[in-house]
């Protein structure tokens, strides 16, 4: 192992985001603000509790998994395909590290990034509402899983985009509306069976499930199933990025 | 001595079906200045990609220092350093955090002195704060330079270092060269200043169309291929060329002051002679006589010429 590449790319990532502190987490923190604004005091006036818990605090952890969420895949996607916009890539590409030192150093900035931020804003949200975490462990597991997986999926994005729009089209189209609807604001249980069934094929569903369940104790599905599906995600994005640099996708010509 | 850079047959073809390089058999030996010359597109670049790591390699071999580009890539990469064509920097970082961070990613161990030492040689060290989006693009292109030789390479590669460089600044960087090679680094480098290639190589080589059509000692070259030329300045201007004089196949100039002659200097018979005699018993009279050497520019226009 090269670990002092790893730290190179590391630091340089690292570097980066406090040259955009607002960028990384300032603007995060921000609209995270804003959610509980509008979503809090609006519908929590109309909603009181979720299953015995204040709606402002049932909001929290879909509100941190939203931005942690987010935040992995635009940090991760845009870390590789800066360098490889700039051409600065060829130092990468010539370098002697391993591709899995590469994502390593990517990755593991950017699911530090959003680890970061999703604490910050767990320490606002217990400003504004009563916060409880059942499950400290869990919750950090949680937290890191969800982190590191969605970096893996952004580096993947940042590598087949070719194109500042397709950059910003997986994450628009599909992640935010995925989010949406992945019961932050909600409980499954809440919704009419037809969409209960089509809920539970969206992914984001389990993390948020999994991740309130470490803060309050209930679930729309078991604390296993959420675990196995983070799981299965995680090992299908290594597979990508296996493949990607097995074959040199969109790297090499 | 076995060669520090070995490349056997080797064959690359890119997506779009276009063949870039075609079986290309070339030996580097150690602690020379390679310049690699040829036209645009020749496939210099592509070359140099595949030898760094940078493109795919398709048919062939190549070994550095003994180990395979392929499977033994640390080993050979940790001993190359690249200096690309393109001036591709990150624009937000200063030059000290990127050569620094160069030295890192090759898995040395920080020095400052050592990055110190190249700055300064490169003449940078009073740039070593500032931004790279405000420097000049002559000076992007020495942070460049510094990049690669933070990590200390054993060989060097330059795809065209002196494009868009001043005379001053060309001057800096080939007496870096020239210091670097008597240290004992392996340099590479492409050029369209064919008197660059000629001043600064040991050898040279010559690729077209994908194939290595030459390589050669430098001074072998010059020696082998040079025509000379000499020229007369004529004490009274010519119209046109007398008729006595044809069989010499002369040239004059279009303001009629200079007679050209152009001969192999290795021939047996330059014809040297016989022209003086001829232009005396015609009468013409010079103010002065020089000869130069035909630059290798000429020799490698030839060449081209001929493959096409
Ligand atoms: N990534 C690529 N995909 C497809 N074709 C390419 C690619 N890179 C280069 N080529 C083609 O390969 C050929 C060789 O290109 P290369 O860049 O190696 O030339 P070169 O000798 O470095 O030229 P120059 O003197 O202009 O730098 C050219 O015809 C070029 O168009
Ligand atoms: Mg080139």
């Amino acid at each position: 192992m090269n670990w002092r590449a790893i730290t190179a790319i590391y630091t340089f990532e690292m570097a980066r985001t406090r040259r955009t502190l607002a960028q990384s987490i300032v603007a995060p923190v921000i609209s995270t603000a804003l959610y509980f604004v509008v979503f809090g005091s609006a519908i929590g006036s109309r909603i009181t509790e979720i299953e015995g818990v204040s709606y402002g605090s049932f909001i929290v952890p879909g509100l941190i998994m939203l931005s942690v969420l987010t935040q992995s895949i635009a940090n991760a996607s845009f870390g590789i395909y800066f360098p490889k916009f700039t051409g600065t890539i060829y130092e990468l590409l010539s370098a002697p590290i391993s591709f899995f030192e590469i994502v390593l150093g990517y990755v593991g900035a950017a699911a530090t990034k959003s680890i970061i931020l999703g604490s910050i804003i767990l320490a606002t949200a217990g400003l504004i509402v009563p916060l409880q975490i059942a499950h400290p462990f869990w919750m950090a597991l949680f937290l890191v899983l969800t982190a590191v997986t969605f970096s893996l999926f952004g580096f993947i994005i940042g590598i087949w985009a070719d194109g500042f729009e397709k950059l910003q089209i997986v994450p628009l189209l599909i992640i935010t509306p995925l989010a949406f609807l992945g019961g932050s604001f909600y409980s499954i249980s809440m919704l009419p069976p037809f969409w209960q069934k089509i809920s539970f094929l969206n992914p984001v569903v389990y993390l948020i499930s999994g991740f309130r369940w470490s803060f309050y104790e209930i679930a729309d599905v078991s604390l296993g199933l959420s675990l196995g599906m983070i799981c299965v995600f995680l090992a299908i994005c290594m597979g990508i990025i296996w493949w990607i640099f097995k074959t040199g996708y969109q790297l090499k010509s | 001595m076995s060669p520090i850079i070995s490349i056997a047959n080797l064959s690359k073809t890119y997506e779009g079906g276009l063949q870039a390089l075609k079986g290309i058999n070339l030996d580097i030996a150690e602690g020379e200045i390679f310049g690699l010359l040829g036209p645009n597109g020749a496939g210099k670049t592509t070359l140099i990609g595949i030898i760094c790591g940078i493109i795919n390699p398709g048919a062939g071999s190549i070994t550095v220092n003994g180990h395979d580009i392929v499977r033994d890539y640390r080993a050979t990469r940790s001993l190359i350093g690249l200096v690309p064509q393109e001036l591709t920097t990150d624009a937000f970082e200063s030059v000290w955090n990127t050569v620094s961070f160069s030295r890192g990613l090759f898995g040395k161990s920080r020095n400052p002195a050592h990055i110190e030492k190249v700055l300064k040689e490169l003449s940078l060290w009073d740039k070593k704060d500032e931004k790279l989006m405000n420097l000049s693009g002559g000076m992007k292109r020495r942070v460049l330079i510094a990049k690669a030789l933070s990590h200390e390479p054993r060989i060097l590669f330059l795809d065209e270092p002196t494009a868009g460089v001043d005379v001053e600044l060309r001057k800096d960087m080939w007496q870096v060269v020239r210091e670097l090679r008597a240290s004992g680094v392996t340099i590479i480098l492409t050029t369209h200043y064919i008197e660059e290639a000629e001043e600064m190589a040991d050898r040279i080589g010559v690729i077209s169309n994908g194939e290595i059509i030459l390589v050669e000692e430098t001074g072998e070259l010059m020696r082998k291929l040079g025509t000379k030329r000499l020229k007369l300045e004529l004490q009274d201007k010519l119209r046109k060329i007398p008729a006595a004089l044809r069989p010499h196949k002369l040239e004059l100039t279009s303001d009629g002051a200079q007679l050209i002659y152009t001969y192999d200097r290795h021939a047996q018979r330059t014809g040297i002679t016989a022209l003086l005699n001829d232009l005396g018993k015609a009468g013409i009279k010079f103010r002065d006589i020089n000869t130069t050497q035909s630059s290798l520019e000429d020799i490698f226009v030839n060449l081209v010429k001929r493959t096409k």
